[in-house]
């Protein structure tokens, strides 16, 4: 198939592109690297009347560390992350992170930001910046507001960014010295859609031990203090307790593969 | 020159276009004025069309059925007793039997805009109970496709060797049911056609992805009620076939029926989603089998029913009894075994037709077959390898024809069996499965062996009474006035080096250059008729005609040489392209000269039939060369998770004399990425009202570079007694061994933990499930 007829505009900076999407009456996509976006489209999916291309706006460009956090522009692609082109202020784990994402050339494309505003249940960054306690940095008409990820993250494909506000940047948490994440993704083939997802990020010198469970067909479980489940061996009972009350569905193989990414998450802290 | 001939491995002719992105596919052609067609596809699996509104502002750019009034249905017929022909008019008429069915055709300048007329085009439905199942679509009551059978069976057959001691006497008796996916074929091109009416001609000249264009041809002129001369079919560069483009698509008619209206030219090109939903399926079989065996693991009967899952129409040329008819006669396999019943149905469902893809029926059987001998051999304490080694043909044996008059040519099965079991290290691996692995997964060895009947011809498909029945194959051989050569075959090359291994015959005969040989196919205005490309035959017919061509060409050029050389033509012999006699040589190109361009300097008594010779050419026996191999795998399965990782996998193939054991490797690779994927990825599921599950490769998962081990190859090379040179055609082998080896090695690895996997594809599901139901203790979460 082949996408239904669309505008586009390439706006140069950020009230540019918010003024393109404050347009009422015209239904308008932001596209960054389109490697969600651009099947959507030709698969007619979605309907926009207008593609915003923020690719080339500095804001959502930039990558600089200020006042014990990593601002992320969110047109920075994963490839530009994978390779070290961005400050490293997770000890590595962002970077491990995005080698893991579907192929190079989508990583070559794709951002992070994109990939946070599909809101892809099975996609690498919502679970890995909630376990991070990164926020959302939203800009709108009336200015720029900083939503952590566990407002952010509504649903599936569901963000709490309103039609005419774009994503600017991810604000993610310098690392302190003593702190250790794990990351463990379960994926029938490489590049594939995740089946389970978890990261572990325990930083004693920040707010301890936060485990994210992704790939769960809605928004990342977010479990703050969660230095119980650390402990060794690992109990997966507890553990898929845990996850049931905190509203993982699926059946008991879900359970089980989301279960084995969290223990092989923690096995892997480091 | 060096060994460029039948057993060398030089590099592709064709390749130097292809790597460096100059091949031309059909979506590469631009016609001038040409549009473009989108299709209006039924988006149910079956019911009653009540009304296609077409809104008043489009009604020139909609056509429907009633627009094509005297264009036939595809329609083809097996004579097989009992065979049910099925009607698939190119636009649905009355009623849609899948979804994807053709209901309109949209017409404009782009795609695009095509999309957009056809998503205007509301279709009124009343819908009807859907078969989604083959099991079900069997049972008295069922709903009907085909309201006329009065049942949903396409067709039915039966083998039955009669009354034996073994029903009852058999020490081992096991019984299993096998059930294989539906699934794609995802060639990297899909179909595509560029039909357009040349007024000079007055032909319709149709540029379509085929590797069967004759037979194209054939079934395009006889649904569009044209003579034959005014067809011409030229598929360009073809990326990749595996049997979907050996179809008559009813999108082919439809295109061609447009361009002769419109005076202009048409084009389709079919998209992924439409691959995957509304055509290209296959694969798909249920089977419940019992094998009886001594107790020493040697079978000794096997009794056998299968059904397959058709879809909803018969396709041109095969029909829908190609996979039915055919697993009642391959399922014994290799083996040596005398009591046999096995009853078939081939059964209409509401789902794309069931198409042949590389292997036909014999991954489905193999993996039936193999996957029993493992039972038996579990049954009988042994070996899964020893079980078979009792129970192969012997070497000894040899031409042997088996339990259902298959006539095995040649070759030495328990070898490859031997040579595999010992590259894969059947030993070592039983010692390090006691040890146990580090990382806690369990790994697993399995094996499987089978045998292929290829390039089979008359004697085979008169018995089918299907459309298309291989004859003689012909080439014509031309030798160019500066001293070239053109081969003109019937064949198409989907991927085969056809350009190169053709190329290499001529050189075994006339030592020509292969660089000076040009092979033109791909055209059916330049070429003889020919069934084309399928059934592993191009080199073992295609070879054979272009040897018999070279042959005559070379009696044509001593007759010549020799008349230039001053001496008898029984003195003289073709070597290195030229004609020699003691002390005298004559090339080609001095010949050709002669013969083109200085009439004058030829003998009087010259032959008038020059250097262009058209020769036919059947094996000595044409029930089908039997290339076989053996397959090992090493697998390691994560029973957290469910995932099976191919440590090692070792292919022991033979097929013959290879022409070019390069591109017999590459088959023998690509063919076993494809039966990996059947292993454990590929999966085209339907929902109860047949709606297909999987409308991108994101959904329908197909294995990649990292999913696919180094395979480890090993050539035997026992000849042919029937064909030229020995070859044997060996294209499809690499897709069929994958599935039984890997499910053999899976089941290895969980035996101990009583799981027995028998479906395709082993998916971590329904390994996770496996394991929960063998063992309650599994159930809990995170095991």
């Amino acid at each position: 198939m082949k996408a239904a007829r669309f505008d586009y505009e390439r706006p140069a900076n950020l009230d540019a592109a918010l003024a393109l999407l404050g347009n009422e009456g015209a239904f308008a996509k932001v596209l960054a690297g389109g490697q969600s976006l651009g099947p959507m489209l030709n698969l007619r999916l979605v309907r926009p009347d207008l593609l915003v291309d923020v690719r080339r706006i500095p804001e959502l460009t930039q990558a600089a560390t200020h006042d014990g956090a990593l601002i992320l522009g969110a047109a920075t692609t994963h490839a530009a992350i994978e390779d070290g082109r961005v400050p490293d202020a997770t000890r590595g784990m962002m970077a491990a992170v995005a080698s893991g994402i579907a192929y190079r050339p989508v990583r070559n494309r794709g951002t992070i930001g994109g990939s946070l505003a599909h809101a892809d249940p099975a996609a690498d960054w919502p679970t890995c910046l909630a376990a991070l306690g990164a926020e959302a940095l939203i800009a709108g008409a009336r200015g720029q507001r900083a939503v952590p990820m566990r407002e952010f993250l509504a649903s599936a494909f569901e963000t709490s960014l309103r039609a005419d506000e774009i994503l600017e940047a991810v604000r993610v948490p310098v690392l302190s010295a003593r702190a250790r994440w794990g990351f463990y993704k379960v994926c029938r083939k490489t590049g594939e859609f995740a089946q389970g997802i978890a990261a572990v990020v325990d930083d004693p010198e920040r707010a301890g031990a936060r485990v994210a469970v992704g790939a769960t067909g809605s928004a990342p479980i977010i479990i703050e203090d969660a230095g119980a489940l650390l402990r060794r061996p690992f109990d997966a009972g507890a553990a898929a307790r845990l996850l049931r009350e905190r509203g993982l569905g699926g059946d008991e193989i879900d359970m089980q593969i989301h279960v084995a990414a969290l223990k092989r998450a923690i096995l892997r802290l480091h | 020159m060096g060994n460029k001939g039948v057993g060398a491995s030089i590099t592709r002719l064709e390749d130097d276009r292809f790597m460096r992105g100059r091949g031309q596919y059909v979506a590469d052609i631009r016609l001038a004025g040409q549009r473009e067609v989108a299709f209006v596809r039924s988006p149910i699996a079956h019911g009653r069309i009540l009304a296609i509104e077409v809104p008043d502002e489009l009604r020139g750019s909609v056509f429907t059925a009633a627009d094509m009034a005297g264009v036939k249905p595809i329609r083809c017929v097996s004579s097989a007793p009992g065979f049910k022909p099925s009607d698939q008019p190119p636009l649905a008429t009355g009623k849609v039997r899948q979804v994807g069915e053709l209901v309109a055709m949209c017409l404009a300048d782009t795609r695009a805009e095509a999309e957009d007329i056809a998503a205007q085009v509301n279709v009124e439905f009343e819908e009807l109970p859907v078969v989604s199942d083959m099991l079900e679509g069997r049972k008295p009551g069922a709903p009907l496709l085909h309201e006329a059978w009065g049942d949903n069976i396409f067709f039915e057959n039966s083998v039955d060797t009669g009354p034996s001691e073994i029903w009852r006497n058999a020490p081992i008796q096991v019984t299993r049911t096998f059930r294989t996916a539906r699934q794609c074929m995802v060639p990297i091109e899909g179909r595509g056609v560029i039909a357009a009416w040349d007024s000079r001609l007055g032909q319709l000249v149709v540029h379509t992805a085929a590797q069967m264009p004759h037979i194209v041809r054939t079934g395009l002129a006889e649904c569009l009620g044209l003579e034959q001369s005014r067809v011409r079919i030229i598929p360009p560069d073809i990326g990749g076939g595996f049997g979907y483009k050996g179809i008559l698509l009813p999108e082919e008619i439809c295109v061609g029926w447009l361009a002769m209206r419109l005076g202009r030219p048409v084009r389709w090109i079919e998209d992924r989603r439409e691959h995957l939903t509304a055509s290209a399926n296959c694969r798909e079989h249920h089977y419940r089998v019992t094998a009886f065996a001594d107790s020493d693991g040697r079978i000794l009967g096997l009794d056998a029913e299968a059904t397959v899952d058709c879809g909803a129409y018969s396709s041109y040329p095969f029909s829908a009894c190609l996979e039915g008819g055919q697993i009642s006669s391959i399922l014994p396999g290799p083996y040596d075994f005398r009591a046999y019943r096995c009853k078939t149905w081939s059964v209409a469902t509401n789902k794309a037709p069931i198409l042949p893809y590389r292997g036909v029926a014999r991954t489905g059987v193999c993996f039936a077959m193999e996957l029993m001998m493992d039972a038996v051999a579990r049954e009988a304490g042994i070996e899964p390898y020893e079980a078979r080694l009792r129970s192969l043909v012997r070497p000894e044996a040899m031409p042997f024809d088996n339990v259902t008059n298959k006539h095995f040519d040649s070759g030495d099965y328990p070898e490859a069996l031997r040579r595999a079991a010992a590259a894969i290290g059947l030993t070592q691996i039983r010692e390090r499965q006691r040890a146990g692995e580090k990382d806690g997964r369990r790994i697993g060895v399995g094996f499987s062996i089978f045998c292929e009947q290829s390039a089979h011809g008359t004697a085979v498909y008169a018995s089918w009474g299907v459309p298309m029945i291989p004859g003689f194959e012909q080439a014509t051989a031309r030798v160019t006035p500066d001293g070239g050569l053109e081969l003109r075959v019937g064949v198409h090359s989907h991927g085969q080096g056809l350009e190169t291994t053709l190329a290499q015959v001529a050189n075994e005969v006339l030592g020509i250059d292969p660089a000076r040989v040009r092979v033109v196919f791909g055209d059916t205005a330049y070429t003889p008729y020919s069934t084309g490309t399928w059934g592993s035959r191009a080199m073992v017919m295609a070879g054979g005609a272009v040897t018999q061509a070279c042959r005559e060409i070379a009696r044509r050029m001593m007759r010549i040489g020799a008349a230039l050389l001053q001496t008898e033509e029984d003195k003289v012999r073709v070597e290195d392209g030229a004609v020699v006699h003691d002390g005298g040589r004559v090339g080609l190109a001095e010949i050709a000269r002669a013969w083109y361009l200085r009439p004058q300097d030829l003998p009087p008594d010259a032959d008038p039939r020059g250097l262009e010779a058209t020769a036919g050419y059947k094996p000595a026996r044409d029930s089908g060369t039997f290339s076989y191999a053996a397959h090992a795998a090493l697998v390691a399965v994560d029973t957290e998770i469910g995932a099976v990782e191919i440590l090692d996998y070792v292919v022991v193939e033979d097929g013959g004399v290879l022409v070019n054991p390069m591109i017999v490797d590459g088959q023998v690779y690509g063919g076993s990425a494809q039966g990996i994927g059947t292993a454990l990825y590929e999966e085209m599921r339907f929902d109860g009202q047949g709606q297909p599950l999987a409308s991108t490769l994101a959904d329908y998962m197909l294995p990649g570079p990292t999913e696919v081990p180094d395979i480890r190859i090993f050539h035997m090379e026992t000849p042919s007694p029937y064909t030229e040179f020995g070859v044997k055609g060996i294209g499809e082998g690499g897709a069929i061994g994958p599935p039984a080896a890997i499910a053999n090695a899976v089941n290895d690895a969980l035996g101990p933990l009583g799981v027995e996997i028998t479906e395709t594809p082993i998916t971590p599901r329904r390994i996770l499930a496996a394991l929960a139901g063998a063992n309650p203790a599994a159930r809990k979460s995170g095991a």
